[in-house]
């Protein structure tokens, strides 16, 4: 409401001093497109974006947020057709569905002259985006891989529990798979759980009835690891095993803080990157510096030291 | 049981006269085969621990399928349920909750959200029910529409995350998921009992047979002064209660709910259905197939995952076929006799 006045309040300004509105007024206006809260991550991508439109906006009156959220790639190239045509925007951030079939969309929003960050997952084509913000998969493998080959000293039974087949869930099974390379742990099956609690009690479920023996379960992700929690308190083995998940859930990074000796750790992949593609857009306006090229955001190992730093209880995620 | 309503296949005035005797044991000779396709390729199949895994897991999509059989047989079809489960478990969530503060982490509160979760049930079958055959709309649309409906709900419930039930709420919810009575999980109890009363009220009361009739025919059944809407409708509410009690030992499992709860499981209930026996235009209806169905997709997945012969990407294509090649076996009678 204030804002519609200021404008207004500009415009009659402008107008009465014959001035064209567009030359005081400079609005810049950013247009942001992720994926619908259809589960616990994209719920964290949704979260911290309307967290950062607030924050932004009120830090910079010029600047307003638009935020569009789609339920698969086809609904999300309509969004950033209409983010184009009706909301004339300056600068798109945009988190795909999918690589491939967002591509082309996106480039077409580039010739339009709108200042692009890509946010996660890469387009298939280079040199399409001016900046680019991401976590890095093969990262978050090599992580969790190095803290299980620490942890057992070198030597030992694991399960390993996949995501969703995709390039993401490739990278990290490809980085934990080098981590543990020359050394003595065998990797008993690897089984995908789609990233999903459900999936991930059950496919736990089946491992424990087959092998008498598991030292460590890599789950690659919270959601995941929340389903094996709960298999292993049924089959009781809580003693002989301990889980590494993945992306920073809070209730994961709870247990992480209380010293839970069943999910000693977590490895981030954190839905906030979200909000650092949104800052890093902005200060391509409002800074003096450059603003382009890459941003690839760490994947640390949070232990019970560090894990208040990446708790977030206000998150849904 | 066939003598009740005319085989649909067959010509109206000479039923019988040819075997019935594969489409009754088809899916049992089914689940044989794979229980030992199972014991071939792991013999960890056979643990007592796996079979009261499997059994357990394939509890909520039986359930529901229990009450999917009612629903098809009667010429309807309702695609509403894992959302509409989702849903329910959110709600209950939120409840138990909510009234923590009230009635503290006791029985009370966990009866209440059971309670809520039979309101909901009955509520949000009666709906699609009502606007099916009031409103005189498909069954496909409308439960489409509830579906949507109810997945949105339950992710802004959630806010777009996860809701999670009360820790204290939860120690006392759990061992209606983890205990067992007697030796047999609590939740395989609970699918056996809802297949009895299903049985008996499909093949042994009149609103059995009614629904048998307007599946088959329901101008018949309405010329034949039987109230069509009414039944239909009901079918709906029974579905609905199943989904209900289908989320009431869900939730314990593991205490959460968000937009991905349940998702398909309405496709997987529809699927048991038929791999059962049950004809997806209606007119017959076969509850212990239904269990058996429902019973062979849990054992499909659990056995993938005791192998790591078959490539992981290639599970869909592995269900694929069991799925179409047991519903072949299954039709070898319809197949001799011609349609």
């Amino acid at each position: 409401m204030p804002r519609i006045k200021q404008s207004l309040l500009a415009l009659a300004v402008s107008a009465a001093v014959g001035v064209p509105a567009a030359a005081t007024a400079q609005e810049i206006t950013i247009g942001v497109s992720i994926p619908a809260a259809t589960h616990g991550w994209t719920g964290g991508v949704n979260f911290h974006a309307e967290q950062a439109k607030e924050r932004l906006e009120a830090l910079y009156p010029d600047i307003e947020i638009t935020i569009s959220t789609a339920g698969d790639p086809g609904e999300q190239a309509n969004d950033l057709e209409d983010l184009v045509s009706q909301r004339d925007i300056d600068a798109l951030v945009v988190l795909p569905f999918e690589s491939g079939p967002l591509t082309d969309p996106v480039r077409r929003v580039k010739e339009e002259g709108v200042f692009v960050t890509v946010v996660d997952r890469g387009l298939d084509q280079e040199g399409i985006e001016d900046l680019y913000v991401a976590g890095n998969n093969h990262e978050l493998g090599r992580v969790s891989g190095e803290y299980i080959r620490e942890r057992l000293d070198g030597e030992g039974e694991i399960v390993v529990l996949r995501g969703i087949p995709t390039v993401i869930d490739d990278e990290r099974v490809q980085g934990f798979q080098e981590a543990i390379e020359g050394s003595d742990i065998e990797i008993l099956d690897m089984q995908h759980a789609n990233w999903n609690r459900d999936d991930g009690f059950e496919v736990m479920q089946d491992f424990l009835a087959r092998f008498d023996d598991i030292d460590a379960v890599w789950a690659q992700d919270d959601d995941i690891a929340l389903g094996v929690i709960e298999a292993v308190r049924q089959a009781e083995r809580e003693d002989e095993l301990f889980i590494v998940g993945g992306a920073g859930m809070k209730d994961i990074i709870e247990r992480v803080m209380e010293g839970d000796d069943l999910v000693p750790v977590d490895v981030l992949y954190p839905p906030a990157m979200i909000a650092t593609a949104m800052d890093l857009t902005v200060q391509h306006y409002v800074s003096n510096g450059p603003v382009v090229g890459e941003y690839i955001l760490g994947s640390p190992l949070i232990t019970q030291e560090n894990a208040e730093e990446y708790y977030y209880p206000d998150s849904p995620f | 049981m066939n003598d009740v309503v005319p085989e649909r296949k067959a010509p109206p005035s000479g039923a019988g006269g040819f075997s019935l005797d594969l489409k009754t044991w088809g899916p049992f000779i089914a689940l044989l085969a794979l229980a030992l396709l199972g014991v071939l390729i792991n013999p960890a199949f056979l643990g007592l621990d796996n079979l009261a895994n499997m059994l357990t897991r394939s509890a909520f999509i039986g359930i529901i399928a229990v009450g999917a059989t009612f629903v098809i047989t009667a010429g309807g079809l309702d695609l509403s349920v894992g959302s509409m489960a989702a849903f329910i478990a959110g709600v209950m969530i939120i409840l138990m909750n909510g009234l923590v503060e009230q009635f503290g982490a006791g029985l009370t509160t966990v009866l209440l959200g059971v309670g809520a979760s039979l309101i909901l049930g009955v509520g949000a079958g009666f709906i699609n029910g009502i606007v099916t055959t009031k409103g005189r709309i498909e069954a496909f649309i409308v439960t489409l529409g509830t579906m949507g409906i109810y997945r949105s709900l339950v992710t802004y419930l959630a806010d777009g995350g996860t809701l999670t039930l009360d820790w204290d709420v939860r120690d006392i919810y759990r061992p209606v998921y983890y205990d067992s009575l007697l030796g047999v999980p609590i939740p395989v109890l609970v699918f056996l009992l809802v297949a009895v009363a299903g049985y008996v009220l499909l093949n042994h009361t009149r609103f059995g047979r009614y629904c048998f009739a307007i599946g088959s025919n329901e101008k018949v059944a309405e010329y034949s002064a039987i109230h069509v809407d009414r039944i239909k409708t009901l079918t709906y509410v029974l579905q609905g209660v199943c989904v209900a009690v289908a989320t009431i030992i869900y939730v314990p499992r593991l205490g959460s709910a968000s937009g991905a709860t349940g998702v398909l499981w309405e496709l997987e209930a529809i699927a048991a259905v038929i791999i059962g026996g049950t004809v997806l235009k209606g007119g017959h209806g076969r509850i212990w197939g239904t269990v058996v169905g429902a019973i062979m997709l849990t054992m499909i997945g659990n056995i993938l995952n005791l192998t790591d012969a078959i490539s992981n990407y290639l599970n869909g294509t592995v269900q694929g076929i069991i799925i179409i090649v047991a519903v072949y076996l299954q039709r070898a009678s319809w197949r001799k006799t011609g349609p």
